[in-house]
């Protein structure tokens, strides 16, 4: 950083202000979309600054930009937003990728560049490898492509630990050497070992928090690739999506009552199945869609509990159908979302606004839990975990401190349920063998249309 | 050096201050929307197209590759989510 202040210099400054502007317009509901276009204008900004640039290869760019484009853009366009967890996963494992790339250049023989330079490099391949390898897991996760359960195995955390110290060894010894070119694939495989090994061991149920994490490690990544090619720019976006990944992860493990390094390292719900809190049994009871609009119809108040279970069964579009009948007969409706239902933050808010959902009709489970009492029916669609009374009630039980959405106080409860197997964090729920719950198996979405169609019916 | 340095922890502070108490029914669209600004790479691969060598070459379109991906697809995908939260009718004066 030279005296006096370039042209390029002010617009990377004006670009660094932008994406500030940007984050910031994205934290109100009112202010969100216009913050995403700042956001990018800033991003556009970035790009024709670095075009400025002596000596770029514009047949290149051009060339690999416009692909690149074209692969992200359809695939933004076309996926599904139940499929959305997945293919951010992938987004922010392909930005892993390029914080690797870019390090790895910074470290290749004859580049001369400072030793300052060289240590961040290293830093951004780790950091990027890790993020670029746990992202494609956490993608395969999401998309149950890989057992969603954690895959736990003798030794891992020690063959964990052992893997990040080599990886920082060969580091140093890349960092120090600049000839020794056979280091950097060494460096490349053991990052992305080391973030296959992370995520393996974590359950689906814990990904909306992996996904926050990987998140913030990609920005990381980016902001140490800055720091080697002496970037602002790239250090002020970079680090910017670092800590508000942090914060977004905290806000995750918050809802769940877990420490970031239990949901890291337990290996969460993989001894489920040999019994902890997996003894209740007993009769459920069973009901189908004419009772349940029976009592849907004679309710004065409903709550409406979604999960992941609405999202796999499409049933958004029915849900919003039955909640208008619902309003129409004068019924109070409120749909209660927990931060950790569904696969990624915030993913059923995204899918209940696809369905065309007033905000105002969404609440959080504080909002509810003190007046449970007063609720006659809470409908339970595909959520299993987040309405588990075992968390609040069994020590024994895995979940045990999370906190959850009270339905068990209602007066009724309607789940809603393909059939009796466990939830994604893999544990028994003893909300289904209680006297005030009833069971309605099927696909959630036809069960619903059912309901609903006894109502226009009426 | 202690420049840069100097920018990045003043940023990591900004970045917190920025995202606090952000409603959960933005939690999506934030992520999405700052997983498309960490494709910021873009920036450092379009100049590492400048170096020599065919290693520097090859990892360069791989970077500028990747990043794009990340960066339209992310910027893009998160217009998308938010065009439905303000597909309806927004709260009567909603604006600040």
């Amino acid at each position: 950083m030279s005296d006096g202040v370039t042209p390029t210099g002010a617009l990377e400054i004006a670009s660094c202000v932008m994406f500030l502007v940007g984050l910031k317009l994205m934290g109100k509901q009112a202010t969100a979309k216009l913050g995403n276009v700042v956001s990018a204008a800033a991003m556009l900004l970035a790009v024709v600054v670095a075009l400025l640039a002596t000596g770029v290869d514009f047949a290149v760019i051009s060339v690999t930009v416009l692909i690149g484009a074209l692969i992200g853009g359809f695939a933004a366009v076309r996926v599904k937003m139940t499929a959305m967890p997945e293919l951010v996963a992938l987004f922010n494992g392909s930005g892993g990728l390029a914080s690797l790339a870019v390090g790895l250049i910074e470290l290749l023989p004859d580049r001369e560049v400072a030793l300052t330079s060289r240590i961040t490099a290293s830093a951004a391949v780790i950091i990027g490898g890790i993020a670029f390898s746990g992202s494609i897991i956490a993608f395969g996760k999401l998309s149950g492509k890989i057992n969603t359960k954690p895959i736990v195995f003798p030794f891992q955390l020690t063959i964990s630990a052992i893997s990040v110290i080599a990886a920082l060894v060969i580091a140093g010894f890349s960092v120090a050497s600049d000839s020794a070119f056979w280091l950097l694939p060494v460096l490349t495989v053991l990052a992305i070992w080391v973030g296959v090994l992370s995520v393996i061991r974590i359950g689906g149920g814990d990904m909306p928090v992996v996904v926050s994490l990987l998140n913030s490690y990609s920005g990381v990544a980016a902001a140490f690739a800055g720091l080697a090619l002496h970037s602002p720019v790239l250090i002020v976006a970079g680090t910017l999506v670092g800590a508000s990944g942090l914060m977004l992860t905290n806000a995750m493990c918050k809802a769940m009552n877990r420490s970031i390094s239990n949901v890291l390292f337990a290996g969460f719900g993989s001894a489920v199945d040999s019994g902890t809190g997996a003894q209740q049994t007993g009769e459920v009871k069973p009901i189908n869609p004419q009772d349940t609009y029976a009592l849907l119809e004679a309710a004065r108040s409903v709550i409406i509990v979604p999960g992941y279970g609405m999202a796999v069964a499409q049933a958004q579009h029915a849900v919003k159908e039955l909640a208008a009948h619902l309003i129409e007969n004068g019924t109070n409706v409120n749909f209660v979302i927990h931060p950790v239902a569904g696969r990624m933050p915030g993913h059923m808010n995204v899918l209940l606004a696809e369905a065309g959902i007033e905000y105002e009709q969404l609440a959080e489970p504080d909002d509810v839990n003190p007046t449970m009492e007063t609720i006659d029916v809470a409908l339970v669609i595909g959520a299993n975990d987040v309405v588990n009374p075992d968390a609040r009630d069994e020590q024994s039980s895995p979940l045990y401190g999370m906190p959850i959405i009270e339905v068990d106080r209602a007066s009724t409860v309607v789940v809603l349920k393909r059939s009796m197997s466990t939830g994604f964090a893999g544990v028994q729920n003893s909300l289904f063998f209680r006297n005030n719950t009833r069971m309605l198996f099927g696909d959630a979405q036809k069960s619903i249309a059912e309901v609903a169609g006894e109502f226009a019916a009426d | 050096m202690t420049m840069l340095i100097l920018v990045l922890v003043l940023s990591s502070f900004l970045g917190i201050e920025l995202i606090r108490r952000i409603p959960s029914q933005l939690h999506t669209p934030l992520m999405s929307g700052s997983n498309a600004i960490s494709g910021i790479t873009i920036v450092g691969a379009i100049v590492a197209t400048s170096i020599e060598g065919q290693w520097a070459s090859v990892l360069a379109v791989l970077a500028l590759l990747a990043a794009t991906i990340n960066v339209v697809g992310g910027y893009v995908v998160t217009n998308r989510m938010l065009d439905m939260f303000g597909g309806k009718k927004q709260r009567q004066g909603g604006k600040p």
